[in-house]
């Protein structure tokens, strides 16, 4: 069954995906999107991943929810800061030192900080765990090494390690 | 075939306004890339567009070929996705290479050095 199905939740994405893609189930594209998951469970085995362990389903769709409402309350405030711009508005990097080091995890969050207007993953050190994180509208650093340690960074060790 | 016309206008209002708000970000994201002063802060523009423009216009084409087509439509959702995987694999890519170069150039006296320290700081009025 491993060798068959390396990855799991890979290949099983992949086919989802192909059957949305199809929108049918008949047997023909079923079939197609079997052999592409399988394909591809195999190819990513070949660049050995990391194997990806999800401990906490709960915490993650939590922290779904929360970063749906932190992108939605941030879409707002990048629109007000480009419509009608303020004098007193300082932009900034900061440094956040992260104690993640799960390559998913640190995926993830890039993923979660990159679709959030108004921050941008700039760079990240691997070897201090320092991320440089570029704000538009910086009011506090750290409310803002707080935000990510606390509202991202912990449920994603709780999730991943 | 099916026409925008036949929707009943119990969907065509919630489409309407979807698509409304999806372009009026998508726009506002592209007019801060005309009107943000340095390539930091426009980074963050079109993030606007990704994320909830998109998901506007995209909730809107659910429901509108779902009403139209009498069953549901969600393989729009794999556009969204698809965004989410690799729009940042782009930002990434382009912010370090912004930072490469000027720190190379030492152009911007904002870009922080490469140095180890784990303090938070922040400078660079606009």
């Amino acid at each position: 069954m491993r060798r068959l199905l390396p990855h799991p939740y890979m290949s099983a994405s992949l086919f989802l995906m192909w059957m949305l893609m199809n929108e049918s189930v008949s047997p023909g594209p079923a079939l197609l999107g079997l052999a592409f998951a399988l394909l591809g469970g195999w190819a990513l085995a070949m660049l050995q991943p990391l194997p990806l362990r999800i401990r906490r389903w709960g915490t993650a769709l939590r922290l779904a929810g929360v970063v749906a409402v932190d992108i939605a309350r941030s879409n707002l405030g990048v629109a007000l800061v480009i419509l009608h711009p303020r004098a007193d508005r300082r932009q900034g990097f900061i440094r956040i030192p992260l104690a993640l080091r799960n390559d998913t995890a640190l995926a993830t969050l890039a993923c979660i900080l990159t679709a959030t207007p108004g921050t941008a993953w700039v760079e990240f050190d691997r070897e201090s765990g320092v991320l440089l994180l570029h704000v538009l509208d910086l009011i506090d650093e750290e409310s803002w090494v707080r935000i990510v340690k606390g509202r991202y960074e912990q449920p994603l060790m709780e999730i991943f390690q | 075939m099916s026409h925008a016309a036949d929707l009943p206008l119990w969907a065509a209002i919630p489409v309407a306004l979807l698509l409304l708000a999806g372009a009026g970000l998508t726009l506002t994201g592209s007019i801060g890339l005309v009107r943000l002063k340095t390539f930091y802060e426009r980074l963050h523009a079109p993030t606007l567009g990704t994320s909830y423009g998109a998901a506007f216009i995209l909730l809107g084409s659910m429901v509108f070929f779902s009403v139209l087509q009498s069953r549901l439509t969600v393989h729009e959702l794999l556009i969204g996705i698809l965004l989410i995987i690799t729009m940042p694999v782009t930002l990434m890519l382009l912010g370090g290479a912004a930072l490469h170069r000027d720190r190379l150039e030492g152009n911007d006296p904002a870009v922080p050095p490469e140095d180890k320290a784990a303090e938070p700081q922040a400078d660079h009025e606009t």
